[in-house]
């Protein structure tokens, strides 16, 4: 007796993060033509360069969160360690006179000890990460305000090259964002670590009955989730040129957005870092060409919510279709 | 018997899913009496009473119900005739009340403004017509015990008509009293004319309880005959049959020195003081009814529930092993083959490289980095080696057939290389071809040196595998068989010891 199988294509792993990619440069090429047409001033060097110096404290903070939803959790509080993290490093060089290598360095240990009391409380307690991060949003948040007296803090010059041009217009900070993205990819599919991830999200129990135990490795998904939002929050202070405790709020929304049109999936298991680039682009380039053409602020809110939720609709039914095939 | 009215007749009721589990069965049931229905695991006792319930679609067979055609397409279908059934599994909403579980599907209610004083006056009679008027039906059903929850399940039951009741094991959580009042109300409804299926292989009960006793053996009606005259001894040798056990005769195999002890293994009530000695080079078997503690058992022994006391040695060690989580007992060379390999074994949507790699990932892997070429090549070897029937190792192992998954997980521990293995239903959900290659398997384990303990519901293949047979029986391991000491008659019987001692003992505290 042989068990009846299905022939299936082997290669629909690899198939469906091409098929991600592709649809999100489709999507991309589709807004730029949109855009272009609408507006003379959009399809020019400028406003590529602006864009891409634009999307790096998204994009890091992003590449954390991909792996938090990969692990089937969530961090809500990315937004407000961005602001305490570049609160304290606004404060070492002001106050401290520090150089801006080791105030970074502070900033995304400030991010990473805020990311392990998120990823330590929901392992050790088993709460939802919803919660727990819920209230890392206002405490880091509180402590932004507390670290600069609830006043913007002018940096200026010491930090704003992090944001300037570099190479080809583009800055030091967008060369960073790539390389951690792409170090981020290999770390996803090509280590232990990344395997794991991706194991724990799938099926944390089974993973457990293998004799790999998850919670190390949840921990420290929180804790570069941390600090990653800690370098985006140097990457915002680089672009306002000083350390504003109302910087950040709300991009947990922008990020998790972001990385769930990238194809990342909420439920776990499944995710690409290099899809949450794309994901980044999309809304950047939404955002941008909306401003050129004149969208007002409303308009541009309500497009915005709409293309991520057609994005998702239409990942969710390409991954339903993969299912039934 | 006061009633001759038939209130329920089947003809030739079966259903396949893979494999037939039902073939052929037909029953009579009269309004008024109580049908016991039992036999072995798996004999099919759930699956002829869901059919009868609306819950599973027969795939042959024809039912009427007082003369008129009988084909409920649903649970809703069936309880609008008045054909109910208490599942095993409680279906309450803890946290709302008695009265409002009750009556969930038609609170009375003013323009959908629930009306509690109705609500709960309802809810108090219906309570009272099975004797709980004890019970404050404003209560969350939370607040109960066990026992009376149940007591709650089979009063919703009852609400609006029913005709026949079907009632699944439904003693399993209860105390003597409450068996008692539970009794006292079937007997109220039998002088109601509503007629009894009544689920259990506590055979006591059935002789307590029953009028006639329907037996099924492997899928197949056996007898039915009346339950007065019958002893306990006579309906075991039904459930098992007159077949002698087949050419089940192997030797036994050469057992190497001592890989494992346990020693007085317990957590609460569902494992009770379980000592036993594992050895290389053999296989252990472990019988017992569902619940008896075989899973739970070696969960402990895996450390993935925590025990209340006991200790696991391994090898000649003089001192326990540490194994407080299934991380240290993979470290110590143990590994279990679970029991539902969907939700605890597999990571189903990815490939059968991942799964197979995951417990020993360092193997394949140098500090910290994947080595893909080595991995590829070894899950390869494993997967010819096993015989997975597949396309290739990069295929979702939720495409594959029960048999073909299983064999994942048994690749994944011999990846691992793990000194003893804890295998819990290897073969359930498998088909008879990749049965016979997960034996095989076994075999090879064994005799590379390997420990393996196995518990498995279907006696006859612990009788072809293995070289002892420890049965458990209420939590308790009353007895190891050697080999040649066995059949299935003692075997069943070992399983059922501790419930009828249990219930003798109760006896004697009642009388």
């Amino acid at each position: 007796m042989s068990a009846q199988i299905k022939p299936i294509s082997t290669r629909t792993a690899v198939t469906s993060a091409l098929g991600t990619v592709a649809g999100l440069l489709v999507a991309l090429a589709l807004m730029v033509a949109l855009f272009s047409a609408l507006s003379q001033y959009f399809f020019t060097a400028d406003t590529f360069v602006t864009i891409a110096n634009d999307i790096p404290a998204v994009a890091v903070t992003a590449v954390g969160m991909t792996f938090v939803l990969i692990i089937a959790g969530i961090d809500l509080s990315v937004g407000s360690v961005m602001a305490v993290s570049a609160a304290a490093a606004g404060i070492a060089m002001l106050q401290w006179q520090w150089p801006l290598l080791p105030a970074m360095g502070l900033a995304m240990a400030v991010g990473l000890v805020a990311g392990a009391i998120n990823g330590s409380v929901t392992v050790a307690f088993r709460l939802p990460s919803f919660i727990v991060t819920l209230g890392m949003l206002e405490v880091a948040r509180g402590a932004a305000y507390l670290a600069t007296g609830s006043r913007t803090q002018y940096i200026g010059s010491k930090i704003d090259w992090l944001g300037k041009p570099f190479v080809a217009g583009l800055s030091p900070a967008f060369f960073i964002a790539l390389a951690i993205v792409i170090l981020a990819q290999i770390v996803l599919t090509r280590t232990v670590f990344g395997r794991c991830m991706i194991g724990i999200g799938t099926n944390e129990e089974a993973m457990r009955l293998a004799g790999v135990d998850p919670r190390p490795i949840k921990i420290a998904v929180f804790a570069i989730a941390g600090l990653l939002a800690g370098l985006g929050g140097v990457f915002l202070s680089s672009r306002l040129e000083a350390a504003d405790p109302n910087a950040g709020i709300g991009a947990e929304l922008v990020v998790i957005a972001s990385v769930v049109i990238g194809g990342t999936s909420l439920m776990g298991g499944r995710g690409s870092v290099v899809s949450t680039f794309f994901g980044v682009l999309v809304i950047s380039v939404l955002e941008a060409g909306l401003a050129q053409v004149g969208a007002s602020e409303p308009t541009k809110r309500i497009i915005t919510g709409c293309v991520i939720i057609i994005a998702v609709v239409l990942d969710t039914l390409r991954e339903r279709r993969k299912r039934t095939s | 018997m006061t009633a001759t009215v038939v209130l329920l007749r089947g003809e030739g009721l079966g259903k396949r899913y893979a494999t037939p589990v039902l073939s052929g069965v037909g029953f009579e049931l009269h309004g008024g009496e109580v049908l016991a229905l039992t036999g072995e695991n798996g004999a099919g006792k759930s699956t002829l009473s869901k059919i009868v319930a609306g819950l599973v679609d027969p795939s042959e067979g024809e039912m009427w119900l007082e003369g008129q055609p009988y084909r409920p397409r649903s649970r809703k279908e069936a309880e609008r005739l008045g054909v109910r059934m208490v599942l095993q599994e409680l279906s309450l909403v803890p946290t709302l009340s008695v009265a409002e579980n009750l009556l969930l599907e038609r609170l009375p209610n003013t323009a959908g403004f629930i009306r509690r004083d109705v609500l709960n006056q309802a809810a108090a009679k219906q309570m009272a017509m099975i004797g709980l008027e004890a019970i404050d039906p404003r209560l969350p059903v939370s607040a109960l015990g066990v026992g009376h929850q149940q007591m709650v399940e089979i009063a919703r039951s009852l609400v609006g008509e029913c005709r026949l009741l079907i009632l699944d094991e439904p003693t399993a959580t209860l105390t003597s009293r409450e068996i008692e009042h539970l009794f006292h109300q079937i007997a109220l409804l039998k002088a109601r004319g509503v007629g009894v299926v009544y689920i259990s292989h506590r055979l006591d009960e059935l002789q307590q309880i029953a009028d006639r006793v329907m037996v099924l053996r492997d899928g197949k009606h056996v007898e039915t005959r009346p339950m007065r005259g019958s002893t306990q001894d006579d309906i075991v040798r039904l459930m098992v049959g007159r077949d002698v056990h087949e050419a089940l005769d192997r030797p036994r195999r050469p057992a190497g020195a001592v890989a494992m002890r346990v020693k007085g293994m317990s957590r609460g009530t569902v494992v009770r003081d379980v000592s036993l000695s594992l050895h290389n080079g053999e296989v252990l078997g472990l019988a017992g009814l569902v619940g008896s503690g075989r899973t739970e058992l070696l969960r402990l022994i895996y450390g993935a529930d925590r025990k209340d006391s006991g200790e696991v040695l391994l090898g000649n060690a003089t001192t326990p092993a540490r194994i407080a989580t299934p991380v240290q007992a993979v470290k110590a060379g143990i590994g279990l083959v679970t029991e539902d390999r969907k939700s605890q074994g597999l990571l189903l949507p990815l490939s059968i490289r991942i799964n197979t790699t995951l417990a020993n990932l360092k193997a394949v892997a140098g500090g910290g980095w994947l080595k893909r070429d080595e991995e590829r090549v070894e899950v390869e070897r494993l997967r010819q080696l096993l015989r997975v029937r597949s396309d290739s190792s990069e295929q979702a192992v939720g495409q594959l057939s029960g048999g073909n998954q299983q064999k994942v997980v048994f690749a994944r521990w011999l990846h691992r290389d793990c000194e003893v293995l804890l295998l819990d239903e290897p073969t359930r959900g498998v088909d008879i071809g990749a049965r016979a290659d997960i034996y095989a398997q076994m075999d090879r384990l064994a005799a590379a040196g390997k420990a393996l303990l196995m518990v498995s519901s279907d006696l006859r293949e612990l009788m072809s595998v293995c070289d002892r047979i420890g049965v458990m029986s209420a939590g308790r391991l009353v007895r190891i068989f050697e080999r040649g000491e066995w059949s299935e008659h003692a075997l069943l019987e070992a399983a059922f010891s501790a419930y009828l001692a249990a219930d003798a003992a109760n006896g004697a505290k009642a009388a």
